[in-house]
């Protein structure tokens, strides 16, 4: 007790999102072993691992097993890594490892790795590379005889980089996505540090995931990653709960955009807040967003929209409807809407762009109309990691965020987005029909504010040229959210004296 | 005559070398007539000749001339294997080579 153990030291990747989930990045000067199926992204993972490396001034050695060195530029090139030129200035060096095609080694007694091993060494001394990438073990495996030989010299080989203190990443075939960590059995005692990329299919979606499995002495996030594979970028995993425990919230309020809703609300929304408005179709979800835009625009406040049901002609037009002038507000630089179809993307390339244009932009007032409509293009898994992940990005930086829902129902109920993200979000706003004696009419509450009293009943509000009036509360009237409306005796009465003294209003 | 030639890549002098290097000179000469010159590099020494050779494994032969070449991984601890391997003798029987 009380002895200090060395630390781990870590090295950053560079690679985006995964030095968050391995908290600092790999373990510095050891080998983490990098697991996946075919395709689940290995080399890119390792590649990256490099390329990154030379932007922060190490240089790496890439001994390949498997593809060519020919091969590797070619497919890296797509990311925008020019190899040749890394390898032109001595920070890139490949050990070709690869099969030459139709050579067929001939095998006849005992063998080791050595030259193999004196290969990666020299390479390493000869540009003083700081980083290095064995891909992929199992290739190896396939073409030398008698793996007990592989496995003695394959640990050798881990043990010598060990001494050089190069952070390695080995990468290894798996068979199965739940299954052993790697085939082949060498390659767990090679490395102390694991980690396993996956593709599983979900509902018939494809969904990339990373997990670090182990890190020996040091620590790490559990669990697994979504991540994405960008044709500009490579690997960007998205480190979700990572980022969502630093959130702060701040006490400082903004307008909704409407003096009565702000009332309800307690003086409007949080700065730092996500606010949800849920309603069926033609409730007003939309017109919400306008609002809540057209009040950032009397603040002189920065707005982004993401529309995703809308074009940018139907959303003008609307807006111009309502007495807002989107056009005249681009001009001046202050808003921004970004069209998207939702089914253009899958949800992680979504995330990924929707931030880039939140980081290109700089919004404090960010609305997405809506949310549901991306739930079509994912699991629910994933719209769930997807909506944490967007929250938690916003939240940093001071935006306050408006996401619109429609829900299924016309009357009442709540939609899957709404059950599923409702805990995620700060405040909740339904919109939802109520019919009244034979008459549509449309009834507005604050479910939830997170830390702030607000206003429980439910408000009629109604819809002109003007935008949206919030009025009296429905009085004796229950069941109005649940669908199933219940009269006390006191309604008809009321609604009798409210036509003889007409403060139904218009 | 120009002497052909049988390069052997080793890892330092190791026993596994060593085996390596007296199969060899006693192939050459008790099965090829001495008709090759053997040149043993090692790896420790010439790590770039073995990046240009794409050697993984040591102890490894290479036999570049006459073709087709030939690559040998082992201490060639089978002389007759060696020999079906580095396809020099005319009746070479496929059957027992290229089993990886």
């Amino acid at each position: 007790m009380g002895k200090t153990l060395p630390i781990v030291e870590k090295m950053k990747t560079g690679i985006p999102g995964l030095d968050d989930i391995a908290i600092g990045g790999l373990p510095k000067g050891r080998a983490t072993l990098v697991s996946g199926t075919a395709g689940s992204g290995k080399t890119v993972l390792a590649a990256q691992f490099l390329a990154q490396g030379i932007e922060m001034g190490h240089s790496g050695v890439f001994v390949t097993f498997e593809e060519s060195p020919e091969d590797i530029r070619r497919n890296l090139a797509g990311f925008g890594w020019d190899v040749q030129q890394w390898e032109d200035e001595g920070k890139w060096i490949f050990v070709d490892a690869s099969p030459s095609p139709g050579e067929r080694p001939i095998i006849v007694g005992d063998y080791d790795l050595g030259a193999l091993a004196a290969q990666i060494a020299d390479a390493v001394n000869e540009i003083s590379a700081e980083r290095v990438v064995l891909d992929s073990l199992g290739a190896i495996f396939g073409r030398l005889p008698d793996p007990s030989i592989l496995r003695y010299e394959l640990f050798r080989i881990a043990s010598a980089l060990r001494k050089f203190g190069v952070t390695t990443i080995i990468t290894s075939e798996r068979t199965e996505e739940y299954g052993a960590v790697a085939r082949h059995g060498v390659e767990e005692f090679v490395a102390d540090n694991v980690m396993i990329l996956r593709q599983v299919l979900e509902e018939e979606k494809c969904r990339r995931t990373i997990q670090v499995l182990k890190f020996r002495g040091t620590v790490h996030k559990k669990g697994e990653y979504p991540f994405t594979v960008l044709p500009r970028e490579g690997i960007v995993v998205i480190p979700l709960s990572s980022i969502e425990l630093k959130q702060k919230s701040s006490a400082v309020r903004i307008t909704s955009g409407n003096a009565v809703l702000d009332d309800i609300c307690g003086g409007g929304y949080f700065r730092d807040s996500i606010i949800l408005v849920s309603g069926a179709t033609g409730t007003g979800k939309t017109l919400m967003v306008n609002e809540f835009i057209a009040g950032g625009q009397r603040e002189g406040e920065r707005c982004l929209i993401f529309a995703f049901e809308e074009s940018r002609e139907q959303l003008f037009r609307n807006a111009i409807g309502w007495g807002i002038d989107f056009e005249l507000m681009e001009k001046e630089g202050k808003l921004q809407v970004v069209c998207v179809y939702p089914e253009s993307e899958s949800l992680e390339d979504h995330l990924i762009t929707m931030k880039e244009s939140i980081n290109d932009f700089q919004p404090n007032r960010l609305a997405v109309d809506s949310l549901s409509a991306l739930e079509r293009v994912s699991t629910m898994k994933g719209f769930r990691e997807f909506v944490i992940g967007l929250t938690s990005f916003i939240k940093h930086r001071e935006t306050a965020g408006l996401f619109t829902s429609t829900s299924p129902s016309l009357m009442g109920g709540t939609s899957i987005t709404e059950s599923h993200i409702s805990t995620i979000t700060d405040s909740i706003i339904l919109l939802r029909y109520v019919e009244i004696f034979g008459e549509m009419r449309r009834g507005l509450t604050v479910l939830k504010m997170r830390g702030s009293m607000h206003e429980k009943g439910i408000r009629e509000f109604t819809i002109d040229g003007n935008g949206m009036h919030v009025r009296e509360p429905f009085k004796n009237v229950t069941g109005i959210f649940s669908g199933h409306l219940v009269y006390t005796q006191q309604a008809e009465m009321d609604r009798i004296s409210d036509i003889l003294t007409g403060r139904r209003g218009d | 005559m120009h002497k052909q030639i049988l390069k052997l890549y080793v890892t330092g002098r190791t026993g596994r070398s060593e085996r390596a290097i007296a199969a060899l000179k006693k192939i050459n000469g008790e099965e090829l007539g001495g008709q090759y010159e053997i040149v043993i590099i090692d790896v420790l020494e010439h790590p770039k000749l073995a990046r240009n050779e794409k050697i993984i494994a040591t102890p490894t032969l290479i036999k570049e001339l006459p073709p087709p070449m030939r690559r040998i991984i082992g201490d060639l601890s089978d002389t007759d294997r060696v020999l079906l391997g580095l396809d020099l003798t005319a009746a070479a029987a496929s059957d027992d080579q290229g089993d990886e």
